[in-house]
């Protein structure tokens, strides 16, 4: 089975963000995810669309949940998948970046997937390389592909995006996932409120469009779905956030404040959870509310989506350059 | 909250007084019934037809009649340095002086930065004071100016405030996230206006210094901490209070800020109105105080401060020390001046000479602080606590330091000439002092 022919509603070479994106394209990358879902639940996953092509995976910050997430994606669509480790100390200079950049190049890949801990590196990154490039996160600027799954998993349990009241917890300052979902839930009409404690929240956070909370339960009054973030053990212990359990008592998800959204308010979280620090461990885990695991399992559908469009792109371009 | 003072169901009626409130601007003679440790009804014609069965009547005798004073800054030394001052002795010395609640500073042994610290002297509070103690917890753990405390955890536990205690929080980014973070729980911060570099010294700077061989400390050393605090609540909002001012530049800073709207406060201690620097003259420690005594042009700025209403509280800075902490060359000597009784005379000197008008004097002792603290106390109103001080407006007395019911007797006031006396001091309904006959 090839990949289906599709109109081209998502024209871009890269997917370096969501910023940027019109509704109609974050709807038909949400559409063509939706595709893949089932799919993958069945026992025979393998697709040969992208069979030929070279997947490199380029990762400068650690991850397993992602860079897992891409290689599933990029096998069961019947692509070759590279996945490549740099070393922190290796990438200081951004001569390095660009000299990794081009030798890869080199090698004709036909999609980069780079995760890199300074924001702006990807879009750096991408302007030496032939091929398509996806963000994997980078810094504290975006990880479009979560915000993607983040979406498709909302859409799938509410059937719309349009109109819903989203709360996202935690260190917004640091949190690419966040910028990233603000971005994309703005555009696809829900309300995006803020809940954080002042020390991690940027100073502009008002200026992304959404309402600033410090008061976890005014923030999490009468919302639809509550998206909670990682908080990095360095960032406690006095500096942001004076300990784990003033974070938990105040920020912390727990049923008590989790009563104040609406009934059938979802809980999401990107992974990997601090369990008592952020999150209950027992609201984690309740199925009738967690839909953790939901993100998890779509991701991979998205990031097939991501991929075959993309690289339809590329082929697009390839075949449109032979005619010319 | 850790309201010492037991509660006395008693029902009082304060006859004949002349009524002081500073924050209705009530200023009448009058009456005032107290019930069950709260004021019931106070004004001009409450009981006109006699006082009813059951009531104890206390005739005040055309004395002012005040909301107990509010010390939002004194050092209690318990637990740790028990031999200087315990609750106990500081609210007896407290209640001597008219104060009915204290804000104690958290530069204790442990320090408090914790919640159970702050449970520890709720307790000890609840069992050995006359008075309402209220702790101000750390702004940083072990007032070391680098890791917040769970300033959550301690507000809910009943810390008022917030302050490093005679320590400036210096690294700017930790002021910064402190007063950043303390808005989600609306605590006050109160900094310690001193460099930590530039404040190393043993006195003011300047030709006094000089002539004794002391190492001095300039005004920049204030003024340097006040202008980067006074950006930093420019940038990131916050509940910002200066501790205690001593400069004139300081001063001047403050009242700038505030004239172009910003929402911060400031106090004076009683010290840096009533004395300057040559009170040190002749290495005298007991004068040796943080920051220290100042120039008579820097004492004649913080007279204009209050007058002007850019300084908007008096603090005792009550500092006990024993006189092994004293006794020593100047340099080695302890900080600290104990001025809990002292506090209202001296205050009321800047009456006496036509400086401030009685009930703005007061204000800055009574509502003005409780407000800050988020008291209900300092006021003169049906329904509030019964915390009061009756005293004589004009009686002249000589302080005499040995007099003095603090456990610590570093006051540099032996023998000054004052006006003004407390004759009662009344917490929760109950009176815990009364000036003893010839007193």
């Amino acid at each position: 089975m090839s990949v289906p022919v599709r109109d081209n509603r998502y024209p871009h070479r890269h997917l370096l963000g969501i910023d940027g994106l019109s509704a109609d394209e974050i709807g038909y990358l949400l559409d063509v995810s939706d595709s893949y879902v089932d799919l993958n639940r069945k026992v025979d996953k393998k697709q040969t669309g992208l069979r030929g092509q070279t997947l490199i995976n380029l990762f400068f910050e650690n991850s397993t949940r992602t860079r897992t997430s891409f290689e599933l994606a990029g096998k069961r669509l019947g692509s070759d998948v590279i996945n490549m480790s740099v070393a922190a100390s290796a990438i200081k200079k951004g001569e390095t970046l660009l000299d990794t950049a081009m030798t890869l190049n080199a090698m004709h890949p036909d999609v980069l997937v780079v995760r890199h801990p300074e924001s702006g590196a990807v879009k750096l990154l991408s302007e030496k390389v032939e091929c398509a490039v996806i963000n994997a996160g980078d810094g504290s600027h975006e990880h479009p592909t979560q915000a993607l799954l983040d979406a498709l998993t909302i859409r799938r349990r509410r059937g719309r995006l349009d109109g819903l009241v989203v709360a996202i917890c935690g260190d917004i300052l640091h949190s690419r996932v966040a910028r990233s979902n603000i971005h994309l839930l703005n555009v696809m009409g829900a309300r995006v409120r803020l809940v954080a404690p002042p020390t991690l929240l940027p100073t502009a956070a008002v200026r992304l469009g959404a309402e600033v909370f410090n008061d976890m339960r005014a923030g999490l009054a009468d919302c639809d779905i509550v998206m909670m973030l990682r908080l990095q053990t360095e960032r406690m212990q006095g500096r942001f956030v004076p300990s784990t359990r003033e974070y938990y008592r105040f920020y912390g998800l727990d049923s008590e404040k989790l009563a104040l959204a609406r009934p059938d308010a979802l809980i999401m979280h990107p992974g990997p959870m601090n369990r008592g620090v952020e999150i209950d461990s027992q609201l984690a885990d309740d199925i009738t509310r967690s839909v953790i695991l939901d993100q998890v399992e779509l991701g991979v559908a998205v990031r097939m989506a991501c991929l075959e469009v993309l690289s339809g792109n590329r082929r697009r371009r390839s075949i449109e350059s032979a005619v010319a | 909250m850790s309201a010492g003072g037991k509660a006395q169901a008693g029902r009082t009626a304060y006859v004949n007084a002349r009524l002081l409130d500073p924050a209705s601007g009530l200023d009448r003679p009058g009456t005032l019934l107290v019930e069950g440790g709260r004021i019931a009804e106070l004004g001009p014609g409450v009981l006109a037809d006699g006082v009813p069965e059951g009531f104890e009547v206390v005739d005040c005798a055309g004395h002012c009649l005040a909301p107990g004073l509010v010390d939002m800054r004194a050092h209690l030394r318990e637990p740790g340095a028990e031999h200087k001052e315990t609750l106990a002795s500081a609210s007896r010395a407290a209640a001597a002086g008219g104060v009915t609640s204290i804000a104690c500073m958290p530069n204790t042994d442990p320090v408090i930065d914790g919640i159970a610290l702050i449970e520890f002297i709720a307790r000890r509070a609840r069992e050995t004071s006359l008075v309402k103690i209220y702790p101000i917890a750390a702004i940083t753990r072990g007032l070391a100016g680098r890791e917040l405390t769970e300033m959550g955890l301690l507000t809910e536990a009943g810390a008022v405030g917030f302050s490093d205690a005679d320590r400036a929080v210096a690294d700017s980014l930790v002021m910064l996230r402190a007063l950043s973070y303390c808005r989600a729980f609306d605590g006050l911060i109160m900094q310690h206006p001193e460099d930590p570099v530039l404040g190393t010294g043993d006195m003011n700077a300047g030709e006094l210094a000089t002539r004794l061989g002391l190492s001095g400390i300039p005004n920049a050393a204030e003024v340097i901490v006040v202008e980067r605090d006074l950006r930093l609540v420019e940038m990131i909002g916050g509940r910002y209070h200066v501790a205690h001012l001593s400069t004139r530049e300081a001063i001047a800073a403050l009242g700038a800020a505030k004239a172009r709207g910003l929402a911060v406060t400031c106090a004076v201690a009683a010290h840096h109105f009533a004395l300057n620097e040559t009170s040190v003259d002749d290495y005298r420690t007991f004068a040796k105080v943080s920051p220290p005594l100042r120039a008579e042009t820097d004492r004649q700025a913080a007279v204009a401060g209050l007058a002007d209403g850019t300084i908007d509280v008096i603090v005792s800075d009550h500092a006990p020390h024993d006189e092994d902490s004293k006794r020593l060359p100047f340099a080695q000597a302890d900080n600290g001046i104990v001025g809990l009784e002292t506090m209202l005379p001296l205050a009321l000197e800047l009456y006496h000479d036509g400086k401030l008008s009685l009930l703005d004097l007061l204000g800055k002792m009574t509502v003005t602080p409780a407000r800050l603290l988020g008291l209900s106390s300092g006021v003169l109103a049906a329904g509030a606590p019964a915390d009061l001080v009756l005293f004589d407006l004009e009686r002249p007395w000589r302080i005499d330091v040995d007099a003095l019911h603090s456990k610590s007797r570093n006051a540099p006031y032996d023998g000054r000439p004052v006006q003004g006396r407390v004759l009662r001091t009344v917490v929760s309904g109950r009176t815990v002092f009364t000036l003893p006959a010839g007193g």
